[in-house]
């Protein structure tokens, strides 16, 4: 019972600290070097690889700038999962509702024109958390009623979520109306919405010469927000409760169906942002075709970060290291960037089958930790 | 519709269902022993690619297959190390399989390449003179003939043989199993392989028979439509090849639709068919029927 306590109020030494510590580091440092046995099967040098990278993501002053704007959508999609996690729910859906959070920030982006810039700002960010909420909302909501799986319905709605955002900017044509929201200059050939306002783009910080958008500052922000949501507050405290045990919770008087839809709602929207401030501070328009695997990418991050705002924030620097050095890597060591992927997939396998590095490193269990159960069948909870 | 048409359906639905089918036998091994897997999508996806590579390489569309249905099954056997021996989320663990696939073919992977052919249609003598049946039914590839046989003999092994009477108990009751003098871990580890090969079959099906090609990415949520069809199905073969049937429809109609070209629909809307029927499949069914009673939860001796 004091164990259940302390995890419930957070109360954690620094001894437990490192070893909640040790085992990430260790995970990522295993990856790197089974990234460099399949390089050296390829006959490619992971030293001249690893050092391109880190100095493609480092070594200058603008590179760092450009590490730190791509950890940025990161951030909220490992904040996404990490959530959910804590609701005991699994939301592989961030690449879908990213591409709806995207495209309905362009959407307000372009229709606010005229509007003054904190409230085009801000409603282009409702928009783009609205519409991730919606496409994580409607999951939580079949689960919450039916029992359908939000593994499977999230995935799902990845696909129509993609395919739903392509025709929304499609050019038309072969007896097919244009849609909806695809840039009416016929100049323009690709499928894209017009440019968004200058008045909903996002402010820049003046960082040297380095252009730096406001959204590593909202990051860091809903990283707050998310750990004072779940730490400490009433609805953190039942999403925690069903999280670890939804019939527990039920019996204590928590309102599991409406707890799962607003975990999954809130969770759609964080990975919507992800979307919306691709859209709003670096792309200024949407076009259906950016960041294939970022779903796959925030599971990392957020089991990484041990579903810890604090853990996911510094996992999506390390992602983002890992994006903004690809190319240099690329360059430098002729490694195909999807090496990248491969390590990234490795150190996704290592944290969260960490009995695999317990056993290599010889690491004793210290003390059963109270884990969340994903796998709990396929019915309603 | 004329009868040219609706025979052109029929095949294509029977076709696009083949691994699907295949999928949800798969999905069926693993969880009547009461081991969830999220991870039919990425065995087949390295099914596909390794089915493919050996294609390249010795042009030997046999052993093509034979390698693709191997590496399911070791992708599998990973699942397993990880759920059963480990005690991994089995959830996590297909995740992991998922992720690892689609970065692992995404590396290996050489544009470019060409292989010596696919395999080809046999049309079973006599049979085939039948109308629209013969024609929908027997002029199909091997592998479409597999998935069929397979959906027989799994139910038979199932339903009629000491071994399925074994798998089932230990989803359903995996102490009590044990108590009669069961390997629960053996019976978990060796049907989720199997399960594994199915899916690998399945990806196969994908690279040597179908397309002939490899691309990133190319299952497109064919595992997790899979396991749709298998809850659907109510975790029984006959059921899973229904609904993997109706999945073939949707498909095949989707296609059909896209290539008649005169329609006003967004052809978008069309290409969401089959995902927003596994949404309303799964959300109209899942409750209504009873998944192994085990299934999710590693077992410990005592």
């Amino acid at each position: 019972m004091h164990r259940l306590t302390n995890i419930f109020a957070g109360r954690v030494g620094a001894g437990a600290i490192a070893r909640t510590v040790m085992i990430p580091l260790l995970a990522v440092f295993t990856a790197i070097v089974v990234g460099s046995v399949f390089m050296l099967l390829n006959d490619y040098d992971p030293l001249a690889a690893y050092g391109g990278l880190l100095d493609g993501a480092l070594g200058s002053k603008r590179a760092i700038a450009r590490t730190i704007l791509n950890s940025v959508p990161f951030v909220f999609g490992g904040l996404s999962v990490a959530f959910a996690f804590k609701g005991g729910l699994f939301n592989i859906g961030g690449e879908g509702q990213l591409f709806m959070g995207a495209v309905a920030a362009a959407w307000v982006g372009v229709a606010g024109t005229g509007l003054p810039s904190w409230l085009h700002i801000f409603l282009s960010l409702l928009a783009g958390f609205v519409a991730g909420a919606i496409w994580g909302g409607i999951p939580g909501t079949l689960k919450a009623f039916t029992g359908a799986h939000e593994v499977i319905t999230t995935i799902m709605f990845n696909f129509i979520g993609i395919v739903f955002a392509g025709w929304l900017v499609s050019k038309g044509g072969q007896g097919q109306k244009p849609g909806p929201l695809v840039d009416p200059d016929p100049l323009n050939i690709v499928p894209r919405t017009a440019d968004i306002a200058e008045s909903a783009r996002l402010p820049l910080l003046e960082w040297g010469r380095e252009p730096m958008h406001l959204g590593i500052v909202l990051a860091i922000v809903a990283a707050i927000v998310i750990w004072w949501l779940v730490w400490k507050t009433p609805f953190g405290f039942g999403l925690r409760m069903v999280g670890l045990n939804p019939s527990a919770a039920r019996y204590a008087g928590v309102n599991v169906a409406g707890n799962t839809i607003l975990t999954m709602a809130i969770a759609g929207g964080l990975a919507g942002l992800a979307g919306t401030v691709e859209t709003l501070g670096r792309n200024y328009y949407f076009a259906p075709n950016f960041n294939v695997g970022y779903g796959f990418d925030s599971i990392a991050i957020a089991l990484l970060g041990r579903n810890h705002p604090v853990g996911v924030v510094l996992s999506a620097l390390l992602f983002g290291v890992m994006d903004a050095g690809s190319t240099r890597m690329q360059l430098r060591a002729h490694v195909p960037s999807e090496i990248i992927k491969v390590v990234q997939a490795l150190i996704l396998a290592f944290v969260a089958a960490n009995e695999i590095i317990r056993y290599i490193y010889r690491i004793r269990r210290e003390r059963e930790e109270a884990a969340v159960p994903l796998s709990a069948g396929w019915g309603k909870r | 519709m004329n009868s040219l048409v609706l025979i052109a359906v029929l095949r294509s639905t029977l076709r696009q269902s083949t691994p699907i089918t295949l999928g949800a036998l798969s999905g069926l091994f693993c969880e009547r022993v009461g081991v969830i897997n999220i991870a039919i999508e990425g065995m087949m996806l390295t099914a596909a690619y390794m089915g493919y590579m050996t294609n390249v390489w010795t042009g030997n569309l046999i052993l093509a297959v034979i390698v693709a249905v191997l590496s399911g099954g070791l992708m599998a056997l990973l699942h397993a190390w990880l759920s059963i021996h480990f005690k991994v989320d089995q959830i996590i663990s297909g995740t992991v399989i998922n992720i690892l696939a689609v970065g692992l073919t995404g590396y290996f992977y050489q544009p470019g390449t060409v292989t010596k052919g696919k395999l080809q249609s046999v049309a079973v003598p006599v049979l085939t003179d039948i109308p629209i049946i013969g024609d929908v039914f027997f002029d199909n590839g091997p592998l479409t003939y597999a998935a069929v046989v397979l959906v027989f003999a799994v139910n038979i092994i199932l339903f009629r043989t000491r071994w399925g009477l074994r798998m089932r108990a230990v989803g359903e009751h995996p102490r009590a199993a044990d108590t009669l003098g069961i390997n629960v871990f053996a019976m978990r580890y060796i049907n989720v392989v199997i399960g594994g090969m199915l899916a690998g079959l399945g990806g196969a099906y994908l690279t040597l028979e179908a397309v002939g090609s490899f691309e990133r990415l190319m299952t497109n949520g064919r595992g997790f439509i899979s396991l749709a069809a298998m809850i659907f199905g109510k975790w029984t073969p006959f059921g899973g090849w229904a609904a993997a049937l109706l999945f073939g429809a949707a498909n095949a109609v989707q296609t059909q639709i896209q290539f008649s070209g005169d329609v006003t629909i967004p052809h978008q809307f069309i290409g969401m068919l089959p995902y927003v029927l596994t949404v309303i499949v799964l959300a109209g069914f899942v409750g209504r029927a009873r998944p192994p009673a085990a299934i999710g939860r590693p077992y410990e001796t005592e």
